[in-house]
């Protein structure tokens, strides 16, 4: 691997660096969220000490930098997805918010009573609740595409499911609590050839992957920075701007609007008139650190790294007596969800936390994929770009220690 | 306090051992009161049944899933309030909730009898829910709240 060394990464991580209840930290819980370099929290600190100003409205100084600071980092983030133009950039709170956001406008205006969303058994409750409150306002309703015991999506059931009647698909591109990934390119070109637009959730495959969105021909696409090594509250969603713009307003308020009269408003052009109000400037700028951090690396070393760690980290655990793996996609991303002999996860998570190593328990807000599984809960560890086999390694023993505890 | 001296409190053998053989795992036949409690952030569930005669808990269980922390507490519960009244069974439940939250030190430990054991919860914030679910489903059941109990 050319230019990545795992040993030099983990020195951009200040908090890497530090003993956790007598231990040294082992941090495997970055699918709930990635700890930031240096660079990002230097980029916060520096926009704070030198250019913080109100942005698109100020003659002065620090707005102009302000608003360079903003707008640059909406065209760091189209290279980084290789969208066509900036415009078709929305900066939102996160996955989350830009979900709700296309739900609320592209799905109020264009889908009725009757009509039909289809989604997936395993998508995070990002993915569902937007949609279910759609189907109660609009008296639509939600399909699902079921996933088989791999943790893979039935793709002969797709077709079917794909109707006259279905106005939009909801894919996660990498499952959060099972690590599968998603060919959401494929079943982008199966729903175009049937006139639906696909909106995709990729909050957990930027942070391991290259992600090109022309190429993926996807029409929606969102994810949130604080999964990627960037700041808490700032995330993007991508639409083409033909759609963008056709789609009415979100909220209401300063900056997303040309004209205010008590009679008449006229809205702002994409992507501000979905970005009501003062933005989450810091954020911003937070985010386009992180996404040039991730460029210097390079993502494709990051997808090697985490593809190797992963297959090691398979292995390793495959071998604890009594562990279950939730999730054997054949195509997987740096999540292990797994079950440890007849102990609950609960119990997993705080014998490992006393081990200094922070994983994640519980249903990983995707409840339908435990009810799948029937589980209540998994333990589930996750991979980034500063983790090591020596983390893993950290893992395989606390988890002989729970077994030591529950013999 | 070392990290598995912690560990040593919080899964005391008979911890471990009521939530392996939890007692009165059961349904209470011709039960007078019941509630569900259900603790959304871990998808612990659990359904308390008792038979109230005049005033006194005559018999008490408990059927769910959990981590071995709320089965057990469950389990040590149903032994702790069975033939006490109302009244005795809402002291305890104080004393249980002090235990768990604030620490052996607050508590008249002598008092709890085998609920003792629970006392390593208070250095484990996050599993004060878990030991606290079952007692509040059990106040739920005797206040006639049927509908299900959140710890969130």
């Amino acid at each position: 691997m050319s230019g990545f060394d795992v040993k030099k990464v983990r020195e951009d991580f200040p908090i890497l660096h530090q003993e956790v209840r007598g231990r040294p930290l082992v941090y495997l819980d970055s699918a709930a969220t990635a700890q930031k370099p240096q660079a990002v929290i230097d980029a916060l600190v520096r926009f704070y000490q030198h250019d913080n100003a109100n942005v698109h409205r100020g003659v002065h100084v620090l707005s102009e930098r302000a608003t360079e600071a903003y707008e640059g980092a909406r065209e760091t983030v189209r290279r980084f997805i290789n969208a066509r133009d900036a415009k078709e950039i929305v900066f939102v709170r996160g996955t989350t918010e830009a979900i709700n956001l296309v739900a609320q406008t592209y799905g109020r205006k264009h889908i009725g009573a009757g009509d039909e969303v289809l989604i997936t058994q395993m998508e995070h409750h990002a993915n569902i609740v937007p949609w279910r409150m759609l189907c109660e306002q609009t008296g639509a309703v939600l399909k699902v595409i079921p996933v088989d015991d791999r943790g893979e999506l039935v793709l002969d059931a797709v077709d079917a499911l794909l109707t006259e009647r279905t106005r939009i698909l909801a894919v996660t591109q990498v499952s959060n609590a099972l690590g599968t990934v998603v060919p959401v390119k494929e079943l982008t070109r199966r729903a175009h050839a049937k006139g639906i637009p696909v909106l995709v959730d990729g909050a957990q495959a930027v942070t391991h992957f290259p992600v090109d969105v022309q190429d993926l021909g996807c029409d929606f696409y969102a994810f949130s920075g604080h999964k990627m090594f960037g700041p808490t509250g700032i995330g993007v969603l991508y639409g083409r701007k033909e759609l963008l713009e056709a789609m009415p307003p979100y909220q209401g308020g300063g900056d997303m609007i040309l004209s205010v009269t008590m009679e008449k408003v006229t809205y702002n052009r994409v992507p501000y008139r979905f970005e009501a109000g003062t933005p989450n400037l810091e954020g911003a700028v937070g985010l386009a650190a992180a996404i040039r951090y991730l460029e210097a690396l390079g993502m494709e070393n990051v997808a090697a790294h985490d593809r190797e760690l992963l297959a090691y980290a398979t292995q390793a655990l495959e071998a604890v007596p009594g562990l279950r793996m939730v999730g054997t996609a054949r195509e997987k991303s740096a999540v292990l969800s797994f079950m440890l002999a007849e102990v609950h996860p609960h119990d997993v998570g705080t014998i490992l936390d006393r081990e200094g190593i922070c994983i994640r328990t519980g249903h990983h807000c995707a409840q339908p994929v435990m009810q799948h599984f029937k589980v209540p809960a998994t333990s589930r560890a996750s991979l980034a770009l500063y983790n090591t086999r020596e983390d893993v390694d950290a893992l395989v023993r606390g988890l002989h220690k729970v077994l030591e505890v529950f013999q | 306090m070392s990290a598995s001296d912690d560990l040593k409190d919080l899964y005391q053998e008979v911890v471990l051992e009521h939530s392996k053989r939890p007692r009165n795992y059961r349904v209470v036949e011709g039960a007078t009161a019941e509630a569900a409690g259900h603790n959304p952030l871990c998808g612990d569930q659990l359904v308390v049944t008792l038979k109230v005669e005049g005033g006194v808990i005559k018999d008490v269980a408990f059927q769910g899933q959990g981590c071995a922390i709320s089965k057990a507490s469950a389990s040590l519960m149903t032994g702790a309030v069975k033939d006490r009244t109302r009244a005795e069974a809402e002291v305890i439940f104080e004393r249980v909730h002090k235990l768990v939250t604030e620490g052996p030190e607050s508590v008249d430990v002598d008092a709890l009898g085998k609920l003792a054991v629970l006392s390593g919860v208070s250095e484990f914030p996050a599993r004060v829910k878990c030991a606290s679910l079952a007692w509040h489903t059990l106040r739920a059941a005797l206040e006639g709240r049927g509908e299900a109990v959140s710890t969130e």
